[in-house]
């Protein structure tokens, strides 16, 4: 074991590192059971409190929270199941069929994939206010309904998965392009719609620009953007936000939890071959 | 039923429609409106034709020029460590853990996935002049003998007055930039991690039976074949830094310009076009930093000897 001995000072700086990295998000739910004014303790409260049920009538005061919290849950699963839907539709096209102009429109999918999103910011804003969609939600999840990273991984998945020989056969018994792919390929592609859902999911739960710029009304926001309304300069309500922050991270901490591995390795597949 | 030939235009046909109207036509609008100006008041019927003048006025607003100095510190600041840090632990981590792997790599990555608003949110209160966390521990050491004493008179913590992160100008830049480092360094980790394991094992112990120390073997065998993987990482620390707009905007309240030392681009181009509904020089200013972000990504392309275009070349 002498090597490892000789390697322990690197070992503590990588796992004081990670409790480091870690230790933010747990202040964030030990300052979600205190007051505001044991949150400003010096030193602050470093183990839970018992402030946890009137942070929470707080922050139903301040804000209309489980609205917002059920806009966000509305925006975000919108958003995942038509990307499932629409990306592994594009991706197995991409996949398994040839056709003309295929090389150059999945050049396109790709190419989408670099433009900067604030390019975006004030002309969606202006096609969204003609459109008459601000301050719905479908301004939100229809834009973002299909991604060029969730095709990109389904293709990758569908090029590597789905043997061209079961299509074959599946049209040698008659069955219909769509057909297909709706009884035949998507019941297997399970795993990848699974990393795509969850990857799909945290952005679009995440997403702060978009709602910024497109909701007008505090009913209508998403929980990062309702979080931010409460701050106010100088009497923020912090216990309140604390438990609405961990309210907002829970469902994804508990997701990643479940599935951190295979997110990971779902996140870098597109990069580990490059 | 739909025909073979039809089947694939139909299966890609809604990404591209939702493309072509809210992406493309955008952008080429965002190319329009970059050109016209119009009283917001009014509304769109008083647009007219300025030609370049937007780009000009953007050009030539201090405003602009003092937000992209601030953008680029960040991206600079923020974005080399991540690197510099994610590139020798991810080697660690994958030549020494087995067991616990998963945990640490997983600890490392959360930041990345918990929402930037919450993350800015619980670091106000972290950072927080009077009663913070960060400054409490601070003082903490102070009180250790040796490393105290200069600490303090370097951090000017003497008298137990704190360092007010988010209020003083000289500290406001480096502590957003240190939260954007901490959300990003676990994903840089996982991108160095997936690239080392593409490195054939015999390489190392090649190199081992050579006598190469662990030293020389990260830096000849393990730099050169982490290249890609290196230029794909920078290129999205780059593009994303350029961008940074959330974790400022809410730690130090980029609204109401409260802090003009960590006004972004992205920031002071979301108030030019919503605070003060000129539309136009924000569109402008959108494209300049478009050039901007394409000229960095083609520097960092010759930096690192590899067309960006071959990236995702054919497999």
């Amino acid at each position: 074991m002498a090597r490892a001995e000789r390697h322990w000072p690197a070992w503590l700086i990588v796992v004081g590192g990670a409790v480091l990295l870690v230790a933010p998000l747990y202040f964030t739910f030990v300052f979600a059971t205190h007051g505001r004014s044991e949150i400003f303790d010096n030193p602050p409260p470093l183990w839970f409190g018992d402030a946890a049920p009137s942070n929470l009538r707080l922050l139903e005061e301040r804000l209309p929270f489980w609205r917002n919290l059920g806009m966000s849950l509305y925006v975000a699963s919108m958003t995942t199941v038509l990307n499932l839907l629409l990306c592994s539709l594009a991706g197995y096209a991409f996949a398994i069929y040839e056709f003309r102009f295929k090389r150059t429109l999945f050049a396109i999918v790709l190419g989408s994939m670099m433009l900067p999103a604030f390019m975006h910011m004030i002309p969606s804003f202006m096609v969204m206010d003609a459109l008459g969609w601000i301050d719905e939600p479908r301004a939100l999840y229809v834009p973002a309904a299909a991604s060029a990273l969730g095709i990109f991984l389904m293709r990758q998945y569908i090029g590597s998965a789905i043997p061209p020989d079961l299509i074959d056969a599946a049209r040698i018994d008659g069955c219909g392009e769509l057909r297909i792919f709706w009884s035949i390929v998507l019941p297997l592609l399970t795993p990848a719609l699974g990393t795509l859902g969850l990857i799909t999911f945290i952005a679009s739960w995440n997403n702060f620009v978009a709602p910024l710029v497109v909701m007008r009304s505090a009913e209508n926001y998403t929980l990062p953007l309702a979080l931010r309304s409460m701050q106010a300069p100088n009497n923020t309500e912090w216990g309140a936000l604390m438990i609405g922050s961990a309210i907002a991270m829970l469902p994804l901490l508990v997701a990643y939890f479940f599935s951190a591995r295979r997110l990971v390795a779902g996140l870098t597949s597109g990069a580990v071959r490059g | 039923m739909t025909s073979r030939r039809l089947a694939p235009y139909l299966f890609i046909a809604p990404f591209f429609a939702l493309f072509l109207v809210f992406s493309l036509f955008p952008l080429v609008f965002s190319i329009y409106l970059s050109l016209q100006q119009w009283n917001p008041a009014e509304g769109l019927h008083t647009m007219h034709w300025v030609g370049l003048e937007n780009y000009g006025y953007a050009l030539t607003d201090p405003w602009f020029w003092d937000a992209l100095y601030n953008t680029a510190w960040f991206a600079l600041v923020a974005g080399v460590p991540q690197h510099l840090v994610a590139l020798p632990l991810a080697f660690f981590i994958h030549r020494r853990f087995k067991r616990g792997r998963d945990l640490v790599v997983g600890a490392y990555f959360v930041p990345y996935i918990t929402s930037s608003v919450a993350i800015a949110l619980i670091f106000t209160t972290l950072y927080s002049k009077d009663y913070g966390l960060i400054n409490a521990a601070l003082a903490e050491l102070t009180r250790i003998p040796f490393i105290g004493s200069p600490l303090a008179s370097l951090t000017a913590l003497k008298d137990g007055g704190g360092i007010d992160w988010l209020g003083d100008a000289d500290v406001t830049r480096p502590a957003v930039a240190f939260v954007v480092f901490w959300r990003y360094l676990g994903w840089n980790l996982v991108l160095y991690l997936s690239g080392l394991q593409v490195i054939d094992k015999d390489l190392y112990e090649a190199a081992t039976l050579d006598g190469a120390t662990e030293w020389q073997q990260f830096w000849h065998v393990t730099l050169p074949l982490l290249k890609p993987m290196m230029f794909f990482a920078v290129t999205l620390t780059i593009i994303g830094n350029l961008q940074l707009f959330e974790e400022p905007f809410i730690l130090v309240d980029g609204e109401k310009g409260v802090s003009s030392s960590v006004m972004t681009t992205a920031i002071f181009m979301y108030r030019t076009a919503f605070s003060d509904g000129d539309f136009g020089t924000a569109s402008a200013m959108s494209w300049l930093m478009f050039v901007l972000i394409a000229a960095l990504t083609w520097v960092n392309a010759r930096l690192f000897g590899r067309d960006p275009r071959s990236r995702h070349g054919s497999r």
